[in-house]
C-alpha cells in the first residue's frame, strides 16, 4: 500500500556550498536509523568522486526516510538532494517542483550567500514551504540572530523560529525533523486513481540496471511491469523494476501520488530521458503533461583535443559513453589545422565543462587540451542571415557582416564591503553594466549586466582571488545584444593559431592581443631560432612579441657512463614534445592554449 | 675469440673506429661534492688489498672475453682515485697487462685531487704506469673554492699541480664556471690565469645542478642564489672559445680543450663509441661480443659489487645495444666532438637514426655542417647540442 498522502513530506535542502547541506542530510539519515552507523560514511548522498571532492552536488540524489513524529504518527520523508550550482539552474527548478517545502540552510557565522539566493528564489517560485535552519551555531563566530534578520531582510521569509543546529555535533537535529513533519505541507493533491502523471526528476546510468530514473508520481498508481510512454519524447518502456533509495535501493510493487521513487525499464542511454519530461501510462495515459518542460541548452563551448592524437578513437568512446549519462552535454566532431582531430563540445556552464573535462582525463586517462570557451555569438549578415558561431574559428568573412550580437547576464555578487571596490573594479574591467547596488549588514549586494564571454572563462577565478573567496556569485542569461566585437587571431612565427582565436571587444583587442602576447612568449619554450609572437585582427597587427632563441643548452660531461643517461634524457624529451603541438616550425606546450587566456589583475 | 656470424663484420667491428678503452672506478672521497652526482662514497676505512683483488678479477674476467684486444687506454676515475695505494694501481694494471696486449702509446690517466696528500703518491703512481692526471682544481679563487665544497685552496691546488708536472708526462685540469655570483669578467680572469698554468690540455665544465646533489636541494628550497641566467652562461661559454682558442687550444670536445695531439685518447673512446670496460662499482662499459654490443654496469654499492665480484661477477646488469640504439649513442657521444660522425659508419648500423627533415632544418639553421662524409656540430650548434640532437634522431 502506497502511504497516505497525510503522512508524506517532501523536501529539499537550499544551502551555499560549505554550509552544511550534506552534513545535515547525514545526520537526518543517520538520526532515523534510515543507515546503519557502521554503514555510514560522509556525504553519503554524493556520490561521484568528483562531488566528494569539490563539495558539490551533480546529480539530483535522493532518500526516503521512515520517521515517527512526536505525534506517535508514522511519517515517510523524502529528501531530494539537489545540485546547488548556477550551470545546473534548470535541474535545481524541476527538483523544486517534485517537493513541496525547502529547508534554509544558512552558516550561522556566515549570513547569506549570492547561490542561496537563486536557489531559494527558485524554492519561493514552486511554491515551497521554507523552513530556515541555522547551521554551525556551536561556532564561536556564529551570529544566530543577525543571520536571521539578515534571512528576513534579503530574502524576505520569516525566521524568527529558524531552526538552531550544529549538523557536525547533531545538535538541534529533533527539531528539524519536527518541524519537517509540522511546518512543510503534504503533497498538495494527488488521486491515486486517475490517469499516472509522474515527473521526471533525473536520471542517471547505472552499469548493472542501465538508466535509472527518479521520478515524482504526482497523479495515479506506478505499477511494477506497467507499460510507460514519455510524453515529451514519445518512447515506450516496460517498467522492469521498481522502488525507493533508502539511500540504497529498495524494491517497491508500486508507487502512489506524492511518492518519490525510481523506475528502471531498459532504457539504453541518459539522453533518452529529459529532466521535466512526464511519465505516464501507454494506455488509458494522461492527456497533458505537467508543465514547465524545456530541453536543456549548452551555453559555453570549447573544444576538447587528444593531447596524444592517437587518442582520437579513445575520446570519441569516452565523450559518448559521457554523453549517454549527460543529456545536456553536446558534441561534435571538430578538425583543427593545428589540433589534429578532436570535439566541439556544448555545456551549460564552466563548472559543468570542468566536471566533463576532469572525468575524462581521470576516468578514461586521456590527456587533453581544452581550447578557449566561447559562447555562442548571433552573427547578423549584411544578406539578413543569422549564424550562431560556436567557434571563433567559424567566423564568417568580416565584410559581409552586418552586426555581431553577444549573450549577457545578470550577475549578482554578495560580497563584505571591504572588497566591494575590487569586486566594481572586475566587474568594470569585464564590461559589465551596474544594475544595482544595495547592503544588508556589512555585505554589499551588487548586480552586474555582464557579457557572459567575459564571465566563461577566467570571472570566477579571480572573484574569487580578489576577494579571498568572500564574494559569492551567481547568474542568469539575459538575452543578446549588439556590441563591437571582432575576431582577433594569434600567430605564432607567422602562422595563425586557430585554437588561440578569440572574439574581443575592439576598444579592449589592443590590451588583450598585448597580454596573451606577453603569456605566449613566457609559456613557448625557447626554440633554435627566434620567434615573432603577434595578435592581428583581420590582417592587421596589434601587438607583438619577439621570443628569443635558445643559446645554452648541452650537457657539461658526458662520458662513458652518461651514455645510457642520455639516451634516457633524450626519449624523455622526445616524449615531452609529443605533449606539445606543432605550428609549423614551432611547438607549443598544451598547457598554453589556456594559460595564454588568463588576465592577471 | 669471439664468433663473428650473427652480423655482417662492419657490424661486428663497429667499435674499432673507436678503439678499446678500460675505466676503473674507486668509488671512494674524503667528503662529498655538493655538486657531483657521480658514485662517490665517504668511508672511514677502506680495505685496499681487498679492493685491487676484486678490480684485477673483473679485469680478468672482462679481459677473457675480449681476447686479443689492443688496449689503448686506461682511466681510474671517481670518486677519489688518488687516494688509492700506488700499490692498488699497480695491481689493477698488473692485470690490466695480463688480460691484454697493451698499444704502445697506451694512455693511462688518474683523476687525482690537487692536495697535498694526495701528491705525495704521484711518483708511485707513476711507478706503477699512469702517464697522465687530470686534477681536479675546479677554481683558482679561494672563496668559491669552498662554496664547491672542495678541500684544498688556489695555493694547495698550484703546488700539487707542479709535483704533477714533474712527475707525468701529462696533466690535465679541470675548471668549473657559471658559479655562484661569477661575473664574466671574473671568469675571463681566471680562465686567462689559468691557461698561464695549462699544458696542453684542460677541461672547462658549465656547473650544472644535478638531482641527487646537495646544490639540487638547496635550489629546491630556492637557497642556491646566484646562479647565473641562460644569456650569462652562454656568454661565458663563448669566452671561453675565445680564450682558449687564443692559447692554441682546440675546442676538440665540448667542454674539453687540447693542443694537436693532447687530446683525452681514452675519453675519445667514448665520443668516439669505441668499446669499453668498466670495472668498479656503478661502472659502465660497452662491449662488442659476437657482433652485438652489450651495455655493462656493476652494482652501485660498493660493498654489493664487492661481494658480487668476489661471487664472480660484479655487474649488475649485462643488456644488448640493439643496432637502432647504438645508433643513437654514436649521435650523442660523436656530436660532442669537433670532429662530428661519420654518416656512412652510422648508416652501417642505423640506417634510419638521423630525421632527414630534422637535418635539413638544421643545416639551413646553420646548427649543423657536412665536411664529406662526417655530420659536424657548429660553433652556433655546440651550445645547443642539446637541442640539435633532439631535432637530429628520427622518433
Amino acid at each position: 500500500m502506497s502511504t497516505p498522502l497525510s503522512h508524506i513530506r517532501n523536501f529539499s535542502i537550499v544551502a551555499h556550498i560549505d554550509h552544511g547541506k550534506s552534513t545535515l542530510a547525514d545526520r537526518l539519515i543517520q538520526s532515523t536509523n534510515t543507515v546503519s552507523d557502521r554503514d555510514m560514511k560522509d556525504q553519503l548522498l554524493d556520490a561521484m568522486d568528483i562531488e566528494r571532492e569539490r563539495g558539490i552536488t551533480i546529480k539530483a540524489n535522493t532518500v526516503r526516510i521512515d520517521y515517527t513524529a512526536q505525534d506517535g504518527e508514522h511519517y515517510v520523508l523524502n529528501l531530494i538532494d539537489t545540485p546547488g550550482h548556477v550551470d545546473f539552474a534548470y535541474e535545481v527548478s524541476r527538483s523544486m517542483r517534485a517537493v513541496e517545502g525547502s529547508l534554509l540552510v544558512v552558516d550561522a557565522s556566515q549570513g547569506v550567500e549570492a547561490q542561496t539566493l537563486a536557489n531559494v528564489y527558485t524554492a519561493i517560485e514552486a511554491d515551497h514551504e521554507i523552513v530556515p535552519v541555522l547551521n554551525k551555531v556551536d561556532l564561536p563566530a556564529a551570529e544566530p540572530e543577525r543571520v536571521a534578520e539578515q534571512i528576513e531582510d534579503v530574502i524576505g521569509i520569516d525566521a524568527s523560529d529558524a531552526c538552531l543546529i550544529s549538523a557536525k555535533t547533531g545538535l538541534g537535529i529533533p527539531d528539524v525533523l519536527e518541524a519537517i513533519v509540522n511546518r512543510l505541507p503534504p503533497p498538495h493533491e494527488g488521486d491515486p486513481d486517475a490517469p499516472l502523471k509522474a515527473m521526471l526528476v533525473d536520471s542517471w546510468y547505472d552499469p548493472y540496471l542501465g538508466v535509472v530514473v527518479l521520478i515524482r508520481i504526482m497523479d495515479g498508481t506506478l505499477k511494477k511491469g506497467d507499460q510507460i510512454k514519455m510524453m515529451q519524447t514519445g518512447a515506450k518502456y516496460g517498467v522492469d523494476r521498481l522502488g525507493v533509495f533508502r539511500p540504497a535501493m529498495e524494491a517497491k510493487d508500486e508507487l502512489g501520488p506524492g511518492e518519490i521513487g525510481f523506475l528502471t525499464a531498459s532504457i539504453k542511454q541518459v539522453r533518452d530521458t529529459r529532466v521535466g519530461d512526464t511519465i505516464t501510462h501507454e494506455k488509458k495515459g494522461a492527456e497533458t503533461p505537467l508543465p514547465g518542460f524545456k530541453p536543456s541548452q549548452p551555453v559555453v563551448f570549447c573544444g576538447l583535443f587528444p593531447v596524444d592524437s592517437s587518442e582520437f578513437e579513445d575520446l570519441r568512446d569516452a565523450i559518448e559513453k559521457l554523453a549517454l549519462n549527460d543529456a545536456s552535454f553536446s558534441f561534435e566532431m571538430e578538425t583543427s589545422a593545428a589540433l589534429g582531430f578532436g570535439f566541439r563540445c556544448g555545456f551549460l556552464g564552466l563548472l559543468h565543462l570542468e566536471v566533463v573535462r576532469d572525468r575524462i582525463e581521470r576516468e578514461y586517462n586521456i590527456d587533453l587540451i581544452t581550447t578557449a570557451p566561447s559562447v555562442i555569438y548571433h552573427v547578423f549578415m549584411k544578406d539578413g542571415a543569422m549564424i550562431e558561431l560556436h567557434n571563433p574559428a567559424d567566423m564568417p568573412d568580416p565584410s559581409k557582416i552586418d552586426h555581431i550580437e553577444e549573450p549577457r547576464i545578470k550577475a549578482t555578487i554578495l560580497v563584505p564591503d571591504d572588497f566591494l571596490g575590487d569586486v566594481l573594479k572586475l566587474c568594470q574591467d569585464r564590461r559589465g553594466i551596474q544594475l544595482d547596488l544595495t547592503y544588508a549588514g556589512t555585505r554589499a549586494m551588487v548586480v552586474y549586466d555582464l557579457p557572459l564571454n567575459e564571465v566563461v572563462f577566467d570571472f570566477y577565478d579571480r572573484l574569487k582571488s580578489v576577494t579571498k573567496g568572500y564574494a559569492s556569485f551567481d547568474y542568469q542569461m539575459e538575452g543578446y545584444r549588439e556590441d563591437s566585437l571582432v575576431k582577433m587571431q594569434i600567430l605564432v612565427n607567422d602562422e595563425p593559431v586557430d585554437a588561440l582565436s578569440t572574439m574581443v571587444h575592439r576598444d579592449r583587442a589592443e590590451m588583450r592581443g598585448r597580454a596573451m602576447c606577453e603569456k605566449l612568449k613566457d609559456l613557448i619554450p625557447r626554440h633554435m631560432f627566434k620567434i615573432p609572437i603577434q595578435a592581428a585582427i583581420g590582417g592587421k597587427v596589434i601587438a607583438r612579441e619577439t621570443l628569443s632563441a635558445l643559446r645554452k643548452d648541452v650537457t657539461a660531461k658526458c662520458y662513458g657512463g652518461d651514455a645510457t643517461r642520455k639516451k634516457k634524457l633524450l626519449e624523455k624529451q622526445k616524449a615531452g614534445k609529443k605533449k606539445m603541438r606543432q605550428f609549423g616550425r614551432v611547438d607549443i606546450p598544451q598547457e598554453a592554449f589556456i594559460s595564454a587566456l588568463k588576465m592577471d589583475g | 675469440m669471439p664468433l663473428r656470424n650473427s652480423w655482417p663484420a662492419a657490424l661486428g667491428e663497429d667499435w674499432r673506429y673507436g678503439g678499446f678503452g678500460l675505466y676503473v672506478h674507486w668509488p671512494f672521497c674524503e667528503a662529498k661534492c655538493p655538486y657531483c652526482d657521480f658514485n662517490s662514497h665517504v668511508a672511514a676505512h677502506v680495505d685496499q688489498e681487498r679492493w685491487a683483488k676484486a678490480l684485477a678479477a673483473e679485469i680478468n674476467r672482462v679481459g677473457a672475453l675480449t681476447e686479443g684486444r689492443v688496449l689503448n687506454s686506461v682511466f681510474f676515475g671517481g670518486g677519489t682515485p688518488s687516494l688509492m695505494e700506488p700499490a692498488t694501481v699497480d695491481t689493477v694494471l698488473k692485470a690490466a697487462q695480463a688480460a691484454w696486449p697493451w698499444a704502445n702509446d697506451i694512455e693511462i690517466s688518474l683523476e687525482a685531487n690537487p692536495r697535498s696528500v694526495e701528491a705525495d703518491r704521484f711518483r708511485g703512481f707513476a711507478d706503477a704506469g699512469v702517464n697522465r692526471v687530470s686534477l681536479g682544481v675546479q677554481s683558482l679563487r679561494d672563496a668559491d673554492l669552498k662554496r664547491l665544497g672542495r678541500l684544498h685552496d688556489a695555493r694547495e691546488a698550484r703546488a700539487a699541480f707542479d709535483t704533477a708536472r714533474a712527475v707525468f708526462d701529462r696533466v690535465s685540469f679541470d675548471l668549473i664556471y657559471a658559479r655562484q655570483d661569477q661575473s664574466l669578467t671574473d671568469w675571463e680572469a681566471e680562465l686567462t690565469e689559468a691557461m698561464q698554468m695549462a699544458v696542453d690540455h684542460l677541461s672547462l665544465y658549465q656547473l650544472t645542478i644535478e638531482p641527487g646533489t646537495a646544490f639540487w636541494d638547496r635550489a629546491q628550497r630556492g637557497r642556491l642564489r646566484g646562479l647565473p641566467g641562460e644569456d650569462l652562461a652562454s656568454d661565458m661559454y663563448q669566452v671561453t672559445q675565445d680564450v682558449t682558442a687564443a692559447h692554441g687550444f682546440s675546442a676538440y670536445e665540448v667542454s674539453n680543450h687540447a693542443k694537436p695531439r693532447a687530446e683525452s685518447r681514452h675519453n675519445l673512446v667514448y665520443w668516439r663509441y669505441g668499446d669499453y670496460a668498466g670495472v668498479g662499482p656503478g661502472a659502465h662499459g660497452r662491449l662488442s661480443l659476437e657482433g652485438r654490443k652489450y651495455a655493462t654496469v656493476g652494482w652501485q654499492a660498493p660493498g654489493k659489487w664487492l661481494a658480487a665480484t668476489e661471487a664472480g661477477s660484479g655487474d649488475e646488469n649485462v643488456e644488448k645495444v640493439p643496432p637502432h640504439e647504438q645508433g643513437i649513442e654514436q649521435i650523442l657521444m660523436g656530436l660532442r666532438l669537433l670532429e662530428g660522425i661519420s654518416v656512412q659508419r652510422l648508416q652501417e648500423v642505423n640506417a634510419g637514426a638521423i630525421d632527414a627533415g630534422g637535418l635539413q632544418e638544421l643545416l639551413d639553421l646553420g646548427f649543423v655542417g657536412m665536411d664529406g662524409d662526417r655530420l659536424i656540430a657548429t660553433e652556433t650548434g655546440r651550445p645547443v647540442l642539446n637541442a640539435v640532437i633532439e631535432k637530429l634522431i628520427a622518433s
